[in-house]
């Protein structure tokens, strides 16, 4: 009983946020420029909380999560231009193209470990940025414009709490848990009678999934894609890489919190104009020197630890 | 030919690089046996726990279980077979609740599918249930029920061997392998810990084969030993011959080997 009410009560304030958004927007309060902000925020939760299924939760420490994102960009832009398919089959392709270049990529890579899985993974994103810089029918090196701009927020919104909902309870699951143990102690894990390599292989396709609905997303935000490290390349998956391990590990909230904190601190610091790259920089540092296991270490934020947080407020007071 | 055995070992060799940990050891294990591996340090006991358990390569030999082969199958599919151990340096889930390490053991009897799972059908929560509720049974047996929510690396060390034991237990196995069980106990929990596995013995028909230098709780517990040393099997018997053993008397005192 009192699980279906937090469960309404979640799905309510889901739905306030949303009709806040458009409330506000209607009213002219949220310029088109600030819920581009919200989308964009909506995309990179996608990409964080993908990512931590593949390092915070089964611990295969990837960067090559652009590879993933560009896959869908690319795919879904090139299905809705050239092929007239309608967005949502288009973004669930590239979901599932990107799922299934994870399944090859994942079976030879994930026997690596620790460094040698980051370096791995690192190429495969650039043999996909370096495919995509050479196929003339994305564009080629020119990028691929002309993308119709589908992705509303509205949508973005609802891939992106369809994303948490599913890692969330993946995560709760057996199969989750199976992961969990491959992290902590591949040896003793194996001994409980799980298939570790079968579990890897299976979080990093999950997550390359989600990566590439992200991308599907993105390039029909943005309507122009480029193969460029920073869009799609390695300094993506390090943008990526930087909001997960700031958000904490293993965190979903963290990773949802990050990615929105990492989305709209460059909008503010946009009024420092040139100093704006010193000071993000200054702020990662901060977050990692005084929260070294990241803003929310590991821990979740949960109706139930909010409530109690408020009740032990109150009782605090009450005894003062 | 049929044999009662449950399990059988046939000359099993284990060899790392010019070392043979493991040298033609053969010996068998009849259903519900309580028996000990006993030896100096460095005679390869838990080698041969590890060539088991599929954690390390059988370079000769054969291992069958329940006649099954289990020679160099990989330690999850071993697992899935029966066998359930723990490990000499407790290997727990550290970082996550002593509920979930023990939920986690239950991994092979979970039947519910991925998509089950990912949108959490009847079945996920009829089965999510049930899991819990064989984890908390197996928690009572060791006497740990109140430590469910704590973090498995943040118990006391006799503790977590016990929650070890209780995790192997999950897996519902035929065979337990107990490498080192007593090891930095106190003669207290020691004397706890016999009694326990004593139990699992006559209550869960278990067959048990443990490694241990606490001679008192060998001596007290093992209906079997089998005595390694330098990777050779030197002398099988019952508690009383195995104490009179020349061999064995020199092994671990020392004197002129043959």
């Amino acid at each position: 009983m009192a699980n279906k009410l937090s469960g309404l009560l979640k799905v309510a304030l889901l739905v306030l946020v949303y009709a806040a958004v458009q409330f506000l927007e209607g009213r002219g309060i949220l310029l088109p420029y600030h819920v581009q902000i919200l989308s964009l925020c909506c995309i990179n939760i996608i990409l964080v909380v993908s990512l931590n299924l593949i390092n915070g939760f089964t611990g295969q420490f990837s960067i090559g999560h652009a590879g993933f994102f560009a896959i869908g960009a690319y795919l879904s832009a090139y299905l809705t231009v050239k092929l007239q398919l309608p967005f949502i089959p288009a973004i669930i392709c590239g979901g599932i193209l990107a799922g299934l270049t994870g399944l090859a990529v994942g079976l030879p890579a994930l026997r690596l470990r620790g460094d040698y899985l980051a370096i791995a993974t690192l190429g495969f994103g650039e043999i996909i940025r370096v495919i995509i810089l050479n196929t003339d029918a994305v564009g080629g090196a020119r990028g691929f414009s002309g993308i119709p701009k589908y992705t509303t927020f509205g949508l973005a919104y609802l891939t992106a709490i369809i994303t948490v909902v599913v890692i969330r309870n993946f995560v709760a699951s057996d199969y989750g848990r199976a992961c969990l143990a491959v992290r902590e102690d591949e040896i003793a894990a194996e001994s409980l009678g799980v298939n570790s390599t079968y579990f890897k292989v299976l979080a990093f396709a999950l997550g390359a999934f989600f990566a590439g609905a992200a991308g599907a997303l993105f390039s029909h935000y943005l309507q122009y894609m480029a193969p460029t490290p920073s869009q799609i390349g390695f300094v993506k998956s390090i943008d990526i890489l930087i909001m997960l391990v700031l958000g904490g590990l293993g965190s979903i909230t963290g990773s949802v919190v990050a990615a929105i904190v990492l989305t709209v601190i460059p909008e503010f610091l946009r009024g420092f104009a040139e100093y704006r790259m010193i000071l993000y920089p200054i702020l990662l540092m901060a977050v990692m020197i005084y929260r070294p296991s990241g803003l929310m270490a590991g821990r979740e934020l949960t109706l139930k630890g909010l409530t109690e947080l408020f009740k032990g407020a109150k009782t605090r007071a009450y005894h003062s | 030919m049929p044999t009662t055995a449950e399990l059988m070992v046939n000359d099993l060799s284990v060899q790392f690089g010019g070392l043979k940990a493991v040298n033609e050891v053969s010996f068998s294990l009849e259903p519900q046996t309580l028996a000990g591996l006993i030896g100096p340090n460095g005679a390869g006991k838990t080698t041969i726990f590890n060539a088991l358990t599929g954690l390390c390569p059988v370079t000769g030999g054969e291992i069958s279980f329940n006649d099954n082969k289990l020679t160099n199958q990989p330690p999850h599919t071993i697992a899935r077979c029966g066998i359930a151990r723990t490990f000499q340096n407790i290997r727990l889930f550290n970082n996550l609740s002593v509920l979930d390490n023990l939920r986690i053991a239950y991994h092979k009897n979970r039947r519910y599918s991925l998509l089950c799972g990912l949108f959490r059908s009847p079945r996920f929560h009829r089965e999510e249930a049930e899991i819990t509720a064989r984890a908390k049974e197996a928690l009572d047996l060791v006497g740990l029920a109140d430590k469910a929510e704590h973090l498995a690396g943040s118990l006391p060390y006799g503790e977590q061997r016990r929650v070890e034991i209780a995790r192997a237990l999950m897996l519902n196995p035929q065979l337990l392998l107990l490498d080192e069980p007593a090891a930095g106990m106190n003669p207290h929990e020691t004397q706890t810990l016999l009694e326990l596995i004593r139990q699992l013995r006559d209550n869960l028909k278990l067959t048990i084969l443990l490694i241990e230098h606490d001679m008192k709780l060998v001596m007290n517990l093992c209906e079997r030993i089998f005595v390694l040393d330098y990777g050779h099997l030197i002398a099988t018997g019952d508690p009383r011959s195995i104490q009179s053993d020349r061999r064995v008397v020199e092994a671990y005192l020392g004197g002129s080997r043959p």
